[in-house]
């Protein structure tokens, strides 16, 4: 990506940003992220397969806002991510520069967050193949069947809390799993806290998950618990229409229509 | 199986349905004495983890109640809590989590009699289920059969 490489010289070099997101070659044959600040260090920037972290995550840390003016090299779902932090007010044109990598590994230079937004709408958050086959296996079983294959995929959770760590949207700086007055969730590797663990989750990402699966990549165990948001995906649309990351758009759930349907309410 | 008492907790709004479970006692009708009502301000109060709460304590069922849609006493909270009972429930099921548990309804401070039909026909449900083994062994709760009185 010699596009990217020379367009974040050239910010650097200009001090229109103070620092470029991107990936970098990591160890173990892996990517990484890679904070640019000396415009001669552009040249590690790297942009392959590999490279599925999602870099938004970053963009909320203090650390890295604290830098100064930031631009960040960003995917499909990391524009997304973007998109949604902006309507949560947490980044703005002020602060943030979107060097966007299309599907098609071209390099698109956005002026603003609105251009992006317009960029993002135009593709669907779409649950791949393999992901959806396994939804449909799941919704098939009956409710007893479901109840082994959660207890057990999330037995051996420890609750590390990379999932949180890797996702953008897992910006509070305090979670309600960090409280114990009350303890809202047990704190030790027990099925119960990991069962509540992964249910909270999924619901506080209900309406905001962009799909970008960084959860799932940054499991130690492999625990398929990005299945959990992406039926929220589809129950979202199903129950409402779906959403799509929007500036200035509605949240799906903190707003209603009188008219929601549902079959279960006496 | 035979001496089993389920034990409901349900979760009700100040508003409507705590009257109207009022009424149903000044009303003197008589209905299962297996819930324990817990007040909340308003059904938008009634957070999702609350209910995993009672599970984990033990609780065989669940109850989740307020206003009709439009009487909200705060206008919209009753409309939020559809919005989060409908994608909760539906976690919970994909999850497998027994969804005829918990049941939700919309009882007004007029519906006295509807409050204790719905009591009495969740004790009766829940009493065909039998105790919430599956959740209370994830709990590490006896499962051993409660009776209480």
């Amino acid at each position: 990506m010699d596009d990217l490489r020379k367009r974040a010289r050239e910010l650097l070099e200009t001090s229109e940003v103070k620092v470029v997101i991107g990936y970098e070659q990591g160890t173990a044959g892996k990517t990484r992220a890679l904070f640019v600040e000396k415009p001669e260090d552009t040249d590690k920037l790297i942009f392959d397969s590999r490279c599925v972290q999602n870099l938004a995550v970053y963009i909320t840390k203090r650390e890295v806002k604290d830098k100064g003016k930031m631009a960040i090299a960003a995917t499909l779902p990391v524009m997304r991510s973007i998109i949604q932090l902006a309507s949560e007010f947490q980044v703005n044109d002020n602060n943030l520069l979107v060097l966007g990598i299309t599907p098609e590994s071209k390099l698109v230079e956005f002026n603003s967050l609105t251009e992006v937004e317009t960029f993002v709408h135009q593709y669907q958050i779409e649950i791949d193949a393999r992901n959806k086959e396994m939804l449909d296996k799941l919704e098939k079983m009956t409710p007893s069947e479901r109840w082994k294959f959660w207890t057990d995929e999330l037995a051996p959770c420890f609750k590390c809390y990379a999932c949180r760590a890797a996702c953008p949207m897992c910006y509070c700086s305090r979670c309600t799993v960090d409280f114990n007055q009350p303890q809202w969730i047990p704190v030790p590797s027990h099925e119960l806290g990991n069962l509540e663990w992964h249910i909270m989750r999924a619901i506080h990402l209900t309406g905001r998950c962009v799909d970008c699966d960084a959860c799932y990549n940054a499991c130690p165990l492999g625990i398929p618990l990005n299945l959990l948001t992406k039926k929220m995906v589809e129950e979202a649309r199903a129950n409402f229409g779906g959403y799509q990351p929007a500036i200035k758009g509605e949240h799906l759930m903190s707003t209603y229509k009188p008219d929601d349907k549902e079959n279960f309410i006496q | 199986m035979a001496d089993f008492e389920p034990r409901i907790v349900a979760f009700v709004c100040n508003w409507c349905t705590y009257a109207g479970a009022d009424l149903t006692g000044t009303s003197r009708i008589k209905y299962a004495s297996n819930v324990r009502i817990v007040r909340f301000p308003c059904t938008g109060r009634i957070d999702y983890m609350l209910l995993l709460k009672a599970f984990a304590e033990g609780a065989d069922g669940i109850i989740v109640s307020g206003c009709h849609p439009n009487d909200c006493h705060y206008t919209s909270g009753n409309f939020h809590a559809r919005r989060r009972w409908i994608m909760f429930r539906s976690l919970c099921d994909f999850m497998g989590i027994d969804t005829r548990r918990i049941k939700f309804s919309w009882v007004s401070a007029a519906e006295g009699a509807k409050w204790a039909d719905i009591v009495n026909a969740t004790v009766a449900s829940i009493r065909e289920l039998g105790p919430y083994d599956d959740y209370k062994r994830v709990a590490k709760k006896p499962v051993k059969e409660v009776t209480h009185g």
